[in-house]
């Protein structure tokens, strides 16, 4: 498998197919866990991003490998769209030595800083500021790398949120801040918690453009961080952007979905599921046969089995490990 | 050698630093042309530009985030935080996020920040700006504590914490600013873990921490007069911790007091003296183990309750006398 298919074209459009190829990927990924989770095979807590995968990919999947995402708990996605390597993910989910984190991490943490995944995070809003120096770095270094913060709907209620806004404006630095609104903090209905119509209104205050955008729309979603990814590396500063989407799945294994209406789920799961909607498109553009289709996803399905066959075979971490990389090591 | 002020060495070793290696830069509120709030920073943002002594908005959580993310990729930031109360709000970033991604990401990125702050009372700043926090910070795996006690021991371990991998929590103490010491004027380092005896003594060991060091040196040429020789040891790391040097002077001494000016109830002095309980010294122990920290309130701003409020010269000299008056074969 080759986690680096280069989603654009040689005249920097993105390339759809390998976009859907992608998208296919991360919901397999995630009903893969789920099964195995459900098998009792897998220890720890996920947060499934299902009915979000056009977030991922026509975000951090246009981003070259040099620059840097930073990720929340609902991370599958922008891990896999930014090139983490599947197999070393799933190793992570069964607690493999050979894990992204060597099995440390465990869902909520997975990184792969090779191909600038700086990192998912398990307390909500602390990207923010992370993002913000880590783009820093890359201005001071005048390294040309921009960075893609993901945070979710009830992050911006955090205080991180607005210091770093304010901060990266301030300094002009090369992030963009990406919100995935997709409707619920957990159980919270996000209309309920702010007083305002739109968060992407938030940047106003900090001197920050906003724009919201259809999140499940995946040509929508790149054409957006394109813009932003080009002003920032031209010394333009920070973007926020809020694309509105929806999680099938609940907000963790233990959701029972009392918050929301099955029609609300209904209405986003056949309507407005962003896979769908690109292999309409696809199909439309005649780029694609429902029957190419079901034999990329078949495909996917065969690969990542047997990558799972294969990691359940993989070492666990010994005792020894407990101690491991609690300090860096200095230099010699 | 020549003899500069702590404060004077803490600017002399952040100089030194931006000179050797420009991946280090400073943060922090008030630090450019004001110069820091205790003036740490004075002349830095003149000589190495506002782009490596940058001034923050009011934002401690961001600071401190910044400082992550930069140090994740590839810089040496070095945050200050006014004063170390301010820690609470940019607790996350510290404890949650730098302490942890070292461990977190099976060894795969490191954090090496600094973050230095001025603790301690003495000033009448009163509840929110003069208490000694450290113990919170060496309670996280993944954070290195640093204390230093004088001027040589600040520009040395500060030389250490910014070339260390880690993220390093670096305790200033606001009243030893103003003290002097000799200290060299070339850079040099100080290896984190290693304590100091400060003085050397044969009756009974004081293991103290930060300005408590000073108040035990005191206190130990008031004994002398009367014929008790007192060992002063200094961890200058709360971690790592050079636990041998403790209990080696204790199992010379067989008397110990431990001093901090941390409240006592679950402060670091409970750890200093769980080390000597828990070794073997703790059956040979002449007289029982005498722990002095700050008082359980919050800390007052007039001038004579915040000076009871914390372990003074007195209260040191008493606590000597007090085991000093166990026979060895009383204990």
């Amino acid at each position: 498998m080759n986690p680096k298919i280069s989603m654009t074209e040689k005249n920097g459009r993105l390339d759809n197919v390998s976009a859907l190829r992608k998208m296919w990927e991360i919901r397999i990924f995630e009903e893969m866990i789920q099964q195995l989770f459900d098998e009792g095979e897998l220890h720890g807590t996920m947060h499934l991003c299902i009915g979000q995968e056009a977030t991922a990919v026509g975000g951090a999947g246009i981003l070259d490998q040099s620059d840097w995402i930073v990720s929340t708990h609902r991370n599958h996605g922008h891990c896999i769209a930014k090139g983490t390597d599947i197999r070393a993910m799933f190793a992570e989910m069964l607690g493999k030595k050979t894990g992204t984190n060597e099995g440390k991490g465990g869902s909520m943490h997975i990184a792969d800083l090779d191909v600038g995944n700086l990192g998912s995070n398990g307390i909500v809003g602390a990207g923010f500021p992370i993002a913000a120096g880590a783009a820093l770095s890359a201005q001071m270094q005048g390294s040309n790398q921009v960075v893609l913060c993901y945070a979710g709907d009830g992050a911006t209620n955090e205080g991180s949120f607005h210091e770093a806004l304010n901060l990266a404006s301030i300094w002009q630095l090369p992030v963009i801040y990406f919100i995935e609104n997709n409707q619920y903090g957990m159980s919270s209905s996000i209309e309920h918690m702010v007083n305002i119509d739109l968060l992407s209104e938030r940047g106003k205050s900090y001197g920050i453009e906003g724009i919201t955008i259809d999140g499940n729309d995946l040509d929508e979603v790149a054409q957006t961080v394109a813009k932003a990814v080009e002003k920032a590396r031209n010394g333009g500063g920070p973007t926020l952007i809020e694309a509105l989407t929806y999680r099938h799945k609940g907000h963790s294994k233990s959701d029972k979905l009392m918050y929301r209406s099955e029609a609300e789920c209904r209405q986003w799961q056949k309507y407005n599921d962003p896979i769908v909607r690109l292999e309409t498109k696809l199909i439309q553009q005649d780029q694609m046969t429902p029957e190419d289709i079901r034999l990329l996803e078949g495909s996917i399905r065969n690969e990542f089995s047997s990558l799972v066959a294969s990691v359940k075979q993989d070492e666990e971490p010994t005792s020894n490990d407990l101690w491991t990389h609690v300090y860096a090591e200095e230099n010699k | 050698m020549r003899t500069i002020t702590y404060l004077q060495a803490v600017n002399e070793a952040l100089d030194e630093a931006l000179a050797q290696d420009e991946r280090v830069f400073l943060l922090g509120e008030d630090i450019g042309i004001y110069g820091g709030g205790f003036g740490a920073t004075q002349g830095l943002q003149e000589k190495y530009g506002a782009q490596r002594v940058r001034d923050t908005p009011i934002s401690e959580s961001a600071i401190a985030g910044a400082a992550v993310g930069a140090a994740m990729t590839g810089m040496r930031p070095i945050m200050e935080l006014q004063f170390s109360d301010f820690i609470t709000v940019a607790m996350d970033q510290l404890v949650n996020q730098a302490a942890k991604i070292h461990y977190m990401y099976g060894g795969k990125a490191n954090v090496p920040l600094v973050m230095r702050t001025a603790a301690g009372s003495g000033t009448g700043a009163g509840a929110q700006h003069s208490q000694s926090l450290e113990n919170w910070m060496a309670h996280i795996p993944g954070l290195k504590v640093v204390q230093p006690s004088n001027a040589y021991d600040a520009k040395g371990l500060l030389h250490a914490a910014i070339k260390d991998n880690n993220p390093v929590m670096f305790y200033e103490h606001k009243l030893l600013y103003k003290t002097s010491g000799a200290v060299p004027e070339k850079a040099y380092d100080l290896p984190l873990g290693v304590a100091d005896i400060k003085l050397t003594g044969s009756d009974i060991t004081i293991i103290a921490t930060g300005i408590m060091v000073d108040k035990a040196l005191q206190a130990a040429a008031i004994v002398k007069k009367k014929g008790i020789s007192v060992e002063v040891v200094d961890p200058r790391t709360l971690v790592p911790l050079d636990e041998q040097t403790l209990i080696q002077s204790v199992a010379k001494t067989k008397r110990v007091i431990v001093a901090t000016e941390a409240v006592k109830n679950s402060g670091f002095s409970a750890e200093l003296t769980a080390v000597i309980a828990e070794s073997d010294l703790a059956i040979k122990l002449a007289a029982p183990i005498i722990r002095l920290g700050g008082e359980f309130v919050p800390m007052p701003a007039q001038k004579s309750l915040e000076a009871q409020a914390t372990p003074q010269v007195d209260s040191l000299v008493q606590a000597i006398e007090q085991s000093m008056s166990y026979k060895e074969d009383q204990a």
